[in-house]
């Protein structure tokens, strides 16, 4: 047996032991992640003693060393674990910025105090973290923000607002892009600074979406102190950082989409089969199509997955996945829109789970907009990837 | 399942790379084309596939082959996609090759030794009508002394008119349109009553109508079991499909590149058209689906090595998706070149014309789409 296949008995053994029969089923709606911080509030014991006992593993981080927090698995071996989690269906024990998103970073560009305070109590759950880039004036063209942090001597002092904060409301800390330099190109001058939502002159103020939801905020942040030592990597050189974490947040977007349930099986469950063949020959004919690619995107995310070294970002390919995964998946709730009908138009009962369908339908359309919009990926591709001039 | 080339999957493609670029390049297809060569493509080539382990590929050892797989005849035919390169590969080496490797002791040893040595070409005639319908077989086989006596027709069959011998499906019971009832037969196209036509097809590449009048075959032309062709032809079909949809992948990826390279050059308004964001959106969104079509190749073809239960349906979803996808970067492709796109002295047209027929071959995008949804019961 390779080292390997004795690595999946083992996960599996300690899963079938250690995983809770109700956290062996499908989440029933957006509210039952598990995000961890200092307000979560389990759902229920289950949740919360699955979260304690894949923390004790290190499987909340897989890959990341030992000393804060991870199991230092391989990326192969974090592959296994993922197909064993969902060969009994074992749900995602913490949903976190801090792992997706700030880690990588603080793996790659954080000097030793700063890994050795940030990173466990995110594997832990302990510490919700929500990112500060966006502004009012500063979408697509992220490098033009405003938001100003001066230097006074051990400490910044920040001033300026943020929009689009998801779970600002709700969250510990931020990692936050602020201007320490507005002489040079716009690129130049950004820092990425990390601080407390407690902090004094913070206020995070939750916008309505379209989905009826609150998930995110705008943020307003007014001569809040921030500590020098609390500055990621070089001042004025932030813009690198950023990026480098974009990139693990597309590859996070692209691929997080898998349905529990094939779109055709909801389809015949809820239209029907004349003959054999969903009642509806043209929305059959996209359904195969779609689940087509849905394969073949799987398989690319493995392929790219696999091609990289582990903790390794994809570069410039995370946009070709975020592009790809997340217009597939608009498609898919589309069709699945489609395959519902009015059902799937119930927006308030127990009936419909609270609106579920219509909803999640809603929030894709954030896919590709959320973490840089398709066609800004579509520019990166054309820059970085067949380097066309003027891209 | 490993989705990243090994090394000696790496050494492969990187040695029929140099091969075809050098042997077979799209100039090598126009000059047959031009010179309306009577055999559809260079016998020496053949030979030479054949001496770089090509023509065997999928042959095994004991009967002359190096049995490399398909992923590894994948990677071969990719090339010759990205070549336009004319060769009997697909019909000889591939479906044929794959055909008889279910015959019987005496089948094997004729025929796969000469296949892998590149001096047979057998032809599989298997479409009728206009579209790939196997099931819809209705040449028949009718038992005719120890023998049988085969009646009908057969189109599109590549490789036709220069075939040594053919392999013709044809029904043994049952009615057009039942899977189980069809024969594999091995037919000397020299026969009487086998009247061969060579159709021009638009990608100049070879293919024939071929008539079937009342021909005898001896029963140990026979290929696998009496009424039971069809899974051997799913066998068939299934590596014919993976490596059709390899092929794509190459065609399409080379009319990209041609693409993607001449919008890099060409000016008009002052500047390099390449700068103009529509041009470069639907650059980087080509570039993705090629993306996503060669993890659909490397996918089936890697199933289909490992034995895999899924194999066919891959093989099967991977032509569906090689199929769309080539097509649009060939559209893409003489779209984005202007009037120079119409041209014959552009590759990009070529391209296109290889594209469609490769994309109807063994079935098109709605033909696999409506059998994925068959085979998933909606
Ligand atoms: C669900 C969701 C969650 C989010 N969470 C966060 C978060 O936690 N933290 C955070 O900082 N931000 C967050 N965002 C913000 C997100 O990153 C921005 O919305 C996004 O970068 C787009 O910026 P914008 O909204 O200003 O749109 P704009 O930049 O104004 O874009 C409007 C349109 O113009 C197009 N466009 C813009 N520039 C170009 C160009 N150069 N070429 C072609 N087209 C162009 C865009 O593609 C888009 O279609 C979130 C957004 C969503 C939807």
């Amino acid at each position: 047996m390779s080292d390997l296949d004795t690595f999946r008995m083992e996960a599996r053994t300690w899963l079938e032991a250690n995983c809770p029969a109700e956290m062996r089923t499908a989440e029933t709606s957006d509210k039952d992640a598990c995000w961890g911080g200092r307000n979560f509030k389990f759902k229920s014991e289950a949740q919360k003693v699955w979260l304690e006992r894949m923390v004790a593993q290190g499987w909340t981080v897989p890959t990341w060393p030992k000393e804060y927090g991870g199991a230092g698995l391989s990326r192969k071996e974090e592959i296994v674990l993922l197909q064993e989690m969902k060969r009994i269906n074992a749900r995602n024990p913490l949903s976190s910025f801090g792992i997706w998103m700030l880690g990588p970073a603080l793996l790659k560009f954080g000097n030793e105090e700063q890994k050795a305070e940030h990173l466990p109590p995110i594997a832990r759950g302990e510490i919700r973290w929500c990112q500060g880039y966006s502004e009012p004036g500063a979408g697509s063209d992220l490098a033009s923000l405003k938001t100003k942090a001066e230097d006074m001597g051990d400490h910044y002092i920040v001033n300026g607002q943020k929009v689009w904060t998801s779970y600002a409301d709700e969250a510990d800390w931020i990692f936050c892009l602020v201007r320490t330099d507005n002489t040079g190109k716009k690129h130049h001058g950004i820092s990425f600074v990390l601080f407390d939502m407690a902090s004094e002159g913070v206020e995070a103020r939750p916008i309505k979406l379209i989905s009826g939801r609150s998930p995110f905020c705008e943020t307003f942040l007014t001569d809040v102190k921030v500590l020098k030592k609390n500055l990621l990597g070089e001042e004025h050189k932030g813009w690198s950082i950023a990026k480098y974490l974009l990139t693990h947040e597309r590859e996070m977007i692209g691929g997080g989409n898998e349905a529990a349930r094939p779109l055709h099986e909801l389809a015949a469950g809820s239209l029907g089969l004349e003959d054999g063949k969903l009642a509806d020959p043209m929305l059959r004919a996209k359904i195969a199509e779609a689940e087509i690619d849905e394969w073949a995107f799987n398989l690319t995310m493995k392929r790219k997955l696999a091609e990289a070294k582990a903790g390794a970002s994809l570069g410039a390919d995370s946009s070709m996945l975020k592009y790809y995964g997340t217009e597939l998946n608009k498609r898919k709730y589309e069709l699945m829109m489609d395959a519902t009908g009015h059902e799937g138009l119930e927006w308030e009962s127990d009936r419909s789970n609270d609106g579920k369908m219509a909803r999640s339908w809603l929030r894709t359309k954030g896919n590709s907009i959320e973490g840089g919009t398709s066609e800004v990926q579509l520019n990166i591709i054309s820059k970085h990837i067949l380097q066309l001039p003027g891209a | 399942m490993a989705l990243v080339l090994n090394e000696d999957e790496v050494m492969m493609r990187d040695m029929a790379q140099g091969f075809f670029a050098e042997k077979a390049p799209v100039k090598a297809l126009r000059v047959l084309r031009d010179t309306q060569d009577e055999t559809g493509f260079d016998r020496a080539l053949w030979a030479d596939m054949a001496g770089m382990g090509f023509a065997g590929i999928v042959v095994p050892e004991e009967h002359g082959g190096v049995d490399m797989g398909y992923l590894a005849a994948g990677l071969v035919a990719e090339q010759m996609g990205r070549n336009l390169t004319a060769s009997p590969f697909l019909s000889t080496a591939i479906l044929a090759a794959t055909a008889l490797k279910h015959g019987t002791d005496e089948q094997k040893s004729e025929w796969l030794p000469k296949i892998a040595s590149g001096k047979a070409v057998i032809a599989l005639a298997l479409d009728e009508g206009v579209k790939h319908n196997p099931r819809g077989t209705a040449t028949t086989a009718e038992p005719s002394g120890n023998g049988f006596k085969l009646n009908g027709s057969k189109a599109m069959v590549v490789d036709g008119h220069v075939a040594d011998v053919m392999i013709v499906a044809a029904r043994t019971s049952g009615e057009a349109g039942d899977a189980e009832g069809i024969s594999l037969f091995l037919v000397d196209p020299k026969s009487k009553g086998v009247a061969t036509e060579r159709t021009i097809m638009v990608d100049s590449r070879n293919a024939a109508r071929i008539d079937l009048d009342d021909v005898e075959v001896s029963g140990d032309a026979l290929i696998g079991t009496l009424d039971g062709g069809m899974a051997v032809l799913d066998a068939v079909l299934t590596a014919g499909r993976g490596i059709a949809a390899a092929e794509l992948l190459g065609a399409g990826a080379q009319a990209f590149e041609d693409t993607v390279a001449y919008i890099k050059e060409r000016k008009q308004f002052g500047q390099i058209i390449g700068e103009f964001q529509a041009l470069q959106h639907r650059s980087s969104h080509l570039y993705s689906e090629l993306e996503i079509a060669r993890s659909a190749v490397i996918g089936a073809l890697t199933a289909l090595d490992e034995g895999d239960e899924k194999a066919s349906a891959y093989c099967a979803m991977a032509k569906a998706k090689l199929g769309s996808v080539a097509k649009l970067a060939s559209q893409e492709g003489v779209q984005m070149h202007g009037g120079v796109g119409m041209t014959d002295e552009y590759d990009i047209g070529l391209f296109m014309k290889r594209i469609r027929v490769l994309q109807e071959l063994m079935g098109d995008a709605h033909y696999h789409m409506n059998e994925f949804a068959v085979a998933n019961e909606f």
